[in-house]
């Protein structure tokens, strides 16, 4: 059941991966970049049921918060640097 | 009881995969980015409640579904917050919407549509 979860999991981040090369605008990459963290979260929890270790659940909920500060910094950093026009293709 | 559990605990699961890859593949399929951001975070929200519920079955009343409860609620919290901020940085730096639809194969079955301003 877990595995089936997982598997699934994987699936997704392997198609977020997919819009994240091939994303026109640098954007596209940052939502890729985004459903890929937010997944990785519940991978981790799924695979800690599936090997019986709830220790997973703490560094998924460490990686969630993780991946909130990362898309924001990034956005942050996107936006000043298209501001400036440092040459961010867009 | 414990049969009951199990079987919703599979449904719940693989309701949340379904509901993740038909986002994901909105995500690839779709022709603008807003559309794409759309599908892409409304999975985030739906996706994570599914198989945390599911995982939470499984957990019963200990420890792991309190930080079960716990992932949730911060997934609930930053996900939108997350998509709203690239959104409205995407705006801001000028991505255009695409209101019309391109004018591909597709747009000839469409025609009454795309006629409306």
């Amino acid at each position: 059941m877990f595995a089936a979860t997982c598997l699934a999991l994987l699936a997704i981040m392997a198609i977020a991966l997919v819009r994240a090369f091939m994303g026109p605008s640098v954007y596209d990459r940052i939502l890729a970049v985004n459903m890929f963290g937010t997944k990785t979260v519940l991978f981790l929890a799924a695979f800690g049921f599936l090997t019986g270790r709830p220790d997973f659940l703490d560094i998924a909920l460490v990686y969630a918060l993780i991946n909130f500060i990362g898309i924001i910094a990034v956005l942050r950093f996107v936006e000043t640097v298209t501001h400036t026009g440092t040459g961010a293709d867009d | 009881m414990e049969l009951i559990l199990d079987v919703l605990s599979w449904i719940l699961l693989m309701g949340g995969a379904f509901f993740g890859i038909t986002g994901a593949i909105g995500t690839l399929r779709f022709p603008d980015f807003y559309s794409r951001v759309h599908a892409g975070s409304v999975t985030d929200t739906l996706c994570a409640l599914m198989i945390i519920g599911g995982l939470i079955l499984q957990a019963g009343f200990t420890l792991v579904t309190v930080k079960l409860i716990m992932v949730l609620a911060f997934l609930w919290y930053t996900s939108p917050a997350a998509s709203h901020a690239l959104v409205r940085a995407a705006h801001h730096m000028g991505v255009p919407p695409v209101l019309l639809p391109k004018p591909d194969a597709r747009s000839k079955t469409r025609e009454g549509s795309s006629s409306k301003p």
